[in-house]
C-alpha cells in the first residue's frame, strides 16, 4: 500500500532534512498511527504520500505506483484513490453539508445521478443523515470533521490520510471521530493518521510509527503513544 | 467534464471579482480599439497610395520664352530638342507607361478651367505657360531614373514629381500610425499585466476551493478551465467593444465627417474593418489566454 525506501526529504534553504533515510512499509488494510513531536517529519511523510512533494532521494511507492516516476498529469488519478482529512476540516463555508461532499465528486466529473445516490449514503455512514442542508458554521467541530471524512470517503478510497483529525476537538468528540475512522478501516480502507493525542493511541492499540528529527525511531504493532507511559 | 459546473464557476468568478472584471474589459477595449485604429490608419494610407499613385505623374516642363533657368539659356525649346526628349522618353519604356504632350494652348485651356473663378485668369497670357510632357510611370518609386535622365538638359526647365509632395503627407500619416501602434502595444502589455494580476487575485480568493479540488484529484484542466474561461470571457467582451468602437469610427468619423469634407481622396472601405475585427478578437482572447495560462501554471500547480 505504502512503501518508503530510504527516503530523504530536504526542503530548500533548510540545513536539516525533514525526513532522513526513512524506510517503512504499510500493508493493505492496516490502521497506522504516526506519532512524534512537531517538526519530526509527520507532515512531510503525509505530503510525500500525496505526492505534494517529491523526495530528495530514495523511493516512494503508493498504491503500487512509483511516485518518483509518476508524471504530473497522473497525480490527480492517484489522489482520487486517497482520501484526506485535516485538523482544520477545510470545508467550504458557503456550501451546505451535501454540497461540500458533492463538490468532491463534481470536480472529478461524476454525473449528477451518481452524486444524488452516493452522497446520502456516505452521510449516513458518518452519522450526519438529516443534516444535509446545514452549513459548516451551523455544525459543531465534531460534525464538521464528519463532513470532511464523508468527503474523503465518498469515493471509497483505498487509502485514507488523516493529519491530526482530532487536533481541534475535545476528548469526547474525538472518541466519536476515532470510532468512525475505525469503522472506515473495517470497511477495507487503509488508514494512516498522524496525531499528538496519547489517549487515543493508547486506547486503540494499533500499529504506531514514531518519528523524531526525521528518523523512524519506533515501529510497533499494537503500540502505545510513548514509553514514558 | 460537466459543462454546467464549469459555466456556473465562471459566472460566479466574474461576479465575485466584478471590479477587476470591469477593469480588464475596459483596458482590453481601449487598447484593442487603439490597435484597431492604427491598423485602420495603415490601410487608409495604403488605400490613398493606391488612389493617388495611379494619378500622379512626372511633369517635364520645357523652356519657354524668357525662362531664366541655366538650362534655358538657349531660349525657347527647339523642335529638335522636343523630338529628342520624346524619343528618349519612349526609350525608357516600360518604366514610362504613358507619355502625353501638353502644348501651350492646352496648358492655357487647363489653367483657365482650373482657375475659372479667379481674377488671376485675366492676368496670365498663353505665352507665360510652358509646354510640357506629362509622364506616367509604371513604378512610381523609380522617379529618380527619369529625373536624372532629364533634369538640367538643354530645353528642359524643370522636372517635377507630384509623388514627392504626396509622400510627405503619407509620411505624416505613417508617423501617426506608428505612434498609435506604439501606444496600442504599450496598452496591450498593460492589459496582459492587469489580466495576470486579476488571475492572481482570483486564484487567491478561491484557494480553498482549488486546494480541495487538488486534494480530491480534480484534473488540472478542471481546476484551471474556469479561470481561463473567465479571462477569455472578459477579454472577449472587451474585444467586442473594441470592434464596436472601430465600426463607430468607420461609420461616423470616416463616412460622415471625413468623407464628405475630403472628396478628392478615397477612404478605407468596410472590407478593411471586417478584416481587422477578427484580428482584434483573436489578439484579445489570445493575449488573455496566454496571460492566464502562465499565471495559473505558477499559482495553481498540482
Amino acid at each position: 500500500m505504502i512503501l518508503f525506501d530510504s527516503v530523504t526529504k530536504l526542503y530548500p534553504n533548510q540545513a536539516r532534512p525533514a525526513l532522513e533515510d526513512a524506510s517503512l512499509e504499510i500493508e493493505k488494510g492496516e490502521f497506522v498511527f504516526l506519532v512524534g513531536p512537531s517538526g519530526s517529519g509527520k507532515s512531510t511523510f503525509l505530503r510525500l504520500v500525496l505526492r505534494e512533494e517529491r523526495p530528495t532521494s530514495g523511493n516512494v511507492w503508493v498504491l503500487g505506483k512509483d511516485l518518483m516516476r509518476l508524471s504530473n498529469w497522473k497525480i490527480p488519478a492517484l489522489r482520487r484513490e486517497i482520501g484526506t482529512v485535516f485538523q482544520d476540516f477545510r470545508l467550504l463555508p458557503n456550501k451546505t453539508v451535501f454540497e461540500n461532499v458533492a463538490f468532491a465528486l463534481e470536480v472529478i466529473g461524476k454525473p449528477k445521478s451518481h452524486i444524488r445516490k452516493v452522497v446520502p449514503e456516505v452521510l449516513e455512514v458518518v452519522g450526519l443523515d438529516g443534516k444535509e442542508d446545514r452549513r459548516p458554521d451551523e455544525l459543531s467541530g465534531g460534525e464538521q470533521q464528519r463532513v470532511a471524512i464523508a468527503r474523503a470517503f465518498v469515493n471509497r478510497p483505498k487509502l485514507l490520510i488523516a493529519d491530526e483529525p482530532t487536533g481541534n476537538l475535545d476528548p469526547g468528540t474525538s472518541v466519536g471521530i476515532m470510532k468512525l475512522l475505525d469503522r472506515i478501516n473495517r470497511l477495507g480502507t487503509t488508514v494512516v493518521m498522524s496525531t499528538h493525542d496519547a489517549q487515543i493511541v493508547d486506547q486503540m492499540r494499533r500499529r504506531v510509527i514514531e518519528l523524531e528529527h526525521g528518523h523512524v525511531v519506533r515501529d510497533q504493532s499494537r503500540g502505545v503513544y510513548g514509553y514514558a507511559r | 467534464m460537466r459543462a454546467q459546473f464549469v459555466v456556473s464557476e465562471v459566472g460566479n468568478g466574474l461576479k465575485r471579482n466584478l471590479t477587476m472584471t470591469l477593469a480588464v474589459i475596459i483596458t482590453v477595449a481601449v487598447s484593442l480599439t487603439l490597435f484597431g485604429v492604427s491598423l485602420l490608419v495603415r490601410s487608409q494610407v495604403d488605400t490613398m497610395k493606391d488612389f493617388w499613385y495611379d494619378k500622379v505623374e512626372v511633369s517635364i516642363f520645357l523652356c519657354a520664352k524668357g525662362s531664366d533657368t541655366p538650362s534655358c539659356v538657349g531660349g525657347e525649346v527647339t523642335r529638335a530638342q522636343r523630338d529628342q526628349i520624346r524619343a528618349d522618353l519612349e526609350s525608357l519604356r516600360p518604366l514610362v507607361s504613358e507619355i502625353y504632350y501638353e502644348s501651350r494652348t492646352e496648358a492655357f485651356a487647363r489653367f483657365q478651367e482650373q482657375f475659372a473663378n479667379s481674377p488671376i485668369v485675366d492676368s496670365v497670357s498663353e505665352n507665360a505657360l510652358p509646354e510640357s510632357f506629362r509622364v506616367k510611370l509604371s513604378e512610381p518609386t523609380q522617379y529618380d531614373v527619369v529625373a536624372s535622365a532629364f533634369a538640367g538638359r538643354p530645353g528642359i526647365e524643370q522636372v517635377n514629381d507630384q509623388r514627392q509632395v504626396l509622400d510627405k503627407f503619407f509620411r505624416l500619416l505613417g508617423g501617426l500610425q506608428a505612434v498609435a501602434l506604439i501606444i496600442a502595444i504599450v496598452m496591450l502589455v498593460v492589459t496582459v499585466l492587469l489580466i495576470v494580476n486579476t488571475m492572481r487575485v482570483a486564484a487567491f480568493s478561491r484557494r480553498r476551493e482549488t486546494g480541495i479540488m487538488r486534494l480530491v484529484g480534480a484534473s488540472n484542466l478542471y481546476i484551471q478551465l474556469p479561470f481561463l474561461l473567465e479571462a477569455a470571457v472578459s477579454a472577449g467582451i472587451g474585444a467586442l467593444l473594441a470592434v464596436g468602437g472601430l465600426v463607430l469610427a468607420k461609420s461616423i468619423v470616416i463616412d460622415q465627417v471625413l468623407a464628405p469634407s475630403f472628396q478628392f481622396t478615397a477612404f478605407v472601405g468596410w472590407d478593411a474593418v471586417f478584416a481587422i475585427a477578427p484580428l482584434l478578437l483573436i489578439v484579445g482572447i489570445g493575449l488573455s489566454g496566454i496571460a492566464a495560462f502562465f499565471t495559473l501554471r505558477k499559482y495553481l500547480r498540482v
